[in-house]
């Protein structure tokens, strides 16, 4: 009851913070010598560069945004599962099939927690993943060229919110289902739920080489709602720990109705177990349609190809490869600290962290100490796996990450703080308010074995009166703090864009020197490419129209054309012969139903154009690329859709045809 | 005259790292060029210091009209260069040998770092020659059309030998590993002529 008051009791007073005691006004940190230092600590001279890469979640931006730490300045805006008219992602002809899914071209997307791969459990900066929430898919993005490679949808699952977590060795990576549904799908009455909808938890196989995922089976759990997930590490590898809130099993007004157990479960998977299972045949294969859509660099064009069937294995089939814990009511966040043998529960609506422990767990499992079963999953009793609890005194615990020097940071949402833990001891050691409630908190290498314990940043959910005010739409906010001391040290806050949930950050040494400069041109495969100024050309095939056309400071070749006629549908592939770094050129032209497209040096792109009306239209370079940039422009003379008008082009008035 | 041959043997075979390293450097420095742009000068042609920097100085001497950087069979020079150098180098070492064996006295040592320094000289002023025409013979009909107080075009003919400023661009010109290594070559046969002078006294 203590804690219902507590929550109705900070609820009603807004953002006022509860239960942390000690100098909260301290940590403002915006006054006198204090703040002074702090400045310091997060000035990057101009011309100098970051300490470390952020790559926050764009949320329902769908994309992922490069931010640098410790200034918290934004360098890019990746386009990943959302159309982008920036660059043309989505829109151009070599990107469209980046969007499609078993339900059509979809160009929008809901992107959740990035995760940076890993070997031996430790980030090695080959690729960062992220998971899409609302239509269920996995992107996999380049950490050379910072483009998104591949995405991945997951059939038969809803709510792709446990995901995307990568296995130490980057061998899996997880998607989980947030809203049980039917499985296969099927057209019911809602009300009859229970016990009749799943929750599918899919695990994507990485190919060590070329990154490329693979869809290896779903583990058809009971329909309760897979939240958040971690995989296990070291002397835990070969599990992964899924939490699941609404074990109640309600359709209808969850935020009552999922609420009403008083403990949920996290599941505890083998899957090690589920992968020998399979190989040796285990399972069977159901139906499923998803679409696999993959970037390939070298053709620098994207295509889909749909699949069809999915292994699913029945988690009661597989001796010893899944249990329930009994976890405090509707949990969030499941994290494994870098050791491998806590794992931890976020109560999000108590007031408490429960901490299992891998060695009492296995006990249990060997001892089968029990307590009953969930549709024939054991669940292990909450005592015997449980090691600690964090009684922190601040309320509605989400996520925990690790700084390697024996802490845990957990942010509580309700409280609106970050709480700092000793691992082993469960004692709180610090607390410091943040601005406003927080949800994810990132460490870099935070979730991983060798977490890089100097800054952390909390990613919070409310904005308020941070920034100068802009309507009633904010941007969201984090904040940075210094974490190398014994106290946190809130440094200062900076906006970000959309919502970011989960964030990954890693040294910027490791990633800075491979960052791609340019495309190689000679090493470009696109079909439509012209690779130099004489191989320029425009070739008619029925009303469709194809414009093999260069770029390079400051002209199109060619930039006169005539002999296109109303109703032709036009697709101009632009080439961009510069080979120096950051000399991109865009291409739009007057009345062009789509965006426009940035061609990186070496790159070809192409976009698409239906003129409606006879006259002779302009097109131009979009980006600001030379002194004479103004001047790059070229006109096409659209003709009357039965006229004789001779097709034929020109460059500096050299007419070909 | 064993040591003065030897030295002469070494002298005139390190003319030989021409054929490995460049003769010459030129840079440019430029706010937007962070990294420096800019290209080595081989006995047989041209070679940007970045895989595409030789593209990239054509496209920016574009704007001012200046003609694109030579290719290989381009000139000559990348053609009759490499015979010259590798003949001296050649020549220096038969030198050297005859000297060992005393079949030429020192002075023949002398006589070949004359021919060089001849044919060095006249290398030079056949490449600045080549600058001169390439920094001033320009497109009539260039983007931008420069001219110096005088009301005189502009010209962009990067220095022979040390650094200059041309619009938003300092050019730095200096020799590279080839000539330093053809310089020390020089340096160490006309010691062998005073070795050799030295033992024949």
């Amino acid at each position: 009851m203590k804690t219902i008051q507590k929550l109705l009791l900070s609820l009603s007073a807004g953002l006022l913070l509860v239960g942390c005691g000690n100098n909260s006004n301290q940590s403002n940190g915006n006054s006198g010598a204090m703040a002074s230092s702090n400045a310091e600590k997060v000035y990057v001279a101009p011309g100098e560069h970051d300490e470390y890469y952020a790559f926050m979640s764009g949320g329902y931006s769908g994309n992922v945004t490069v931010y640098g730490l410790p200034s918290g300045r934004m360098f890019k805006e990746i386009p990943v599962f959302s159309q982008f008219p920036t660059n043309g992602y989505g829109y151009s002809e070599e990107t469209k099939a980046m969007l499609n899914t078993s339900f059509g071209f979809v160009p929008w997307g809901d992107a959740h927690h990035p995760d940076i791969s890993q070997t031996n459990g430790e980030l090695d900066g080959r690729w960062i993943f992220i998971n899409e929430n609302n239509t269920p898919r996995i992107a996999r993005i380049s950490l050379e060229t910072f483009e998104t490679d591949e995405i991945i949808e997951i059939p038969n699952s809803a709510g792709n919110h446990a995901s995307s977590f990568v296995t130490e060795n980057t061998e899996y990576i997880v998607a989980g289902t947030r809203f049980a549904v039917p499985n296969p799908q099927k057209d019911m009455p809602i009300d009859e739920m229970k016990g009749e909808f799943k929750g599918p938890l899919s695990f994507i196989s990485i190919d060590q080489d070329t990154g490329h995922m693979n869809l290896e089976f779903q583990l058809n759990m009971p329909g309760f709602n897979y939240d958040l997930a971690h995989p296990g590490r070291d002397k835990s590898h070969g599990w992964f720990f899924f939490t699941s809130y609404n074990t109640e099993e309600a359709h209808s007004m969850q935020e009552v109705n999922a609420s009403q157990n008083d403990k949920d479960f996290i599941a505890a998977v083998n899957w090690k177990k589920l992968e020998e299972y399979v190989k040796n045949g285990g399972g069977k294969k159901v139906a499923g349609t998803y679409a696999h859509n993959i970037y390939d660099e070298s053709t620098q064009t994207a295509t889909t190809e749909m699949k069809e069937g999915v292994i699913s294995v029945d988690p009661r089939n597989v001796e010893g490869a899944v249990y329930y814990m009994p976890v405090p009511k509707s949990p969030h966040g499941c994290d494994v600290d870098p050791s491998g043998e806590y794992i931890i529960g976020n109560g999000k609506l108590s007031t408490q962290l429960s901490v299992y422990s891998f060695t009492k767990i296995q006990e249990a499992i060997k001892n089968k100490d029990f307590d009953g079963d969930a549709y024939g999953i054991p669940i292990l009793k909450f005592e015997s796996v449980l090691e600690g609890v964090v009684d922190s005194g601040g309320l509605g615990p989400l996520h925990t990450e690790f700084d390697g020097k024996g802490y845990g940071y957990t942010t509580f949402f309700i409280s609106s703080e970050v709480v700092k833990w000793k691992v082993g001891t469960w004692e709180v050691v610090d607390r410091k308010p943040s601005f406003y409630s927080v949800g994810h908190l990132m460490i870099p290498g935070g979730n991983s074995r060798n977490p890089f314990g100097k800054y952390m940043i909390s990613l919070n959910k409310i904005t308020k009166d941070r920034y100068l005010p802009t309507g009633p739409e904010l941007e969201h906010s984090a904040q940075l703090y210094d974490i190398s001391g014994d106290k946190m040290e809130l440094l200062s806050d900076f906006p970000t864009h959309g919502e970011p949930h989960y964030a990954a950050g890693i040294p910027a040494e490791m990633l800075k020197s491979k960052s791609k400069k340019y495309y190689e041109l000679e090493e470009n495969n696109h079909k439509y490419a012209a690779k130099s100024e004489d191989a320029t050309r425009v070739e008619r095939n029925g009303s469709e129209v194809h414009v093999y056309a260069t770029t390079v400071r400051s002209h199109f070749a060619p930039d006169n054309i005539e002999g296109i006629k109303v109703g032709d549908k036009v697709y101009f592939h632009i080439t961009n012969l510069e080979q120096d770094f950051d000399v991109p050129h865009g291409f739009s032209i007057i009345g062009a139903n789509t965006s426009e497209i940035l061609i990186m040096p070496g790159q070809t792109k192409t976009i698409t154009w239906e003129p409606k009306r006879e006259g002779v239209w302009p097109f131009y370079c979009t980006d600001f690329c030379s002194a004479l940039h103004q001047e790059m422009q070229g006109y096409v003379r659209v003709s009357a859709k039965n006229s004789n008008t001779k097709l034929r082009w020109s460059l500096d008035d050299e007419w070909r045809e | 005259m064993k040591t003065a041959s030897i030295t002469m043997i070494i002298g005139s075979a390190l003319l030989l790292g021409l054929f490995f390293f460049p003769l010459w450097s030129i840079s440019l420095e430029a706010p937007q060029y962070p990294s420096g742009i800019g290209m080595y000068i081989h006995l047989d042609g041209l070679e940007g210091h970045e895989k595409h920097d030789i593209q990239n100085i054509d496209g920016l001497n574009h704007y001012i009209g200046m003609r694109k950087l030579p290719k290989k069979d381009e000139m000559w020079e990348f053609t009759v260069f490499p015979i010259v150098i590798g003949g001296m180098a050649a020549l220096g070492i038969i030198i050297g040998l005859l000297g060992f064996f005393k079949k030429v006295s020192y002075k023949w040592f002398l006589g070949w770092l004359i021919l060089l320094t001849v044919l060095g000289v006249m290398g030079m002023f056949d490449f600045n020659a080549w600058m001169t025409d390439y920094g001033t013979n320009l497109d009539p009909k260039a983007i931008m059309k420069m001219t110096d107080a005088n009301g005189n075009p502009l010209s962009y003919k990067p220095p022979l030998f040390g650094s200059k400023d041309i619009l938003n661009f300092t050019a730095h010109s200096y020799p590279a590993l080839g000539a330093i290594l053809m310089g020390i070559g020089m340096f160490l046969t006309f010691i062998a002529y005073i070795i050799g002078l030295k033992k024949a006294k």
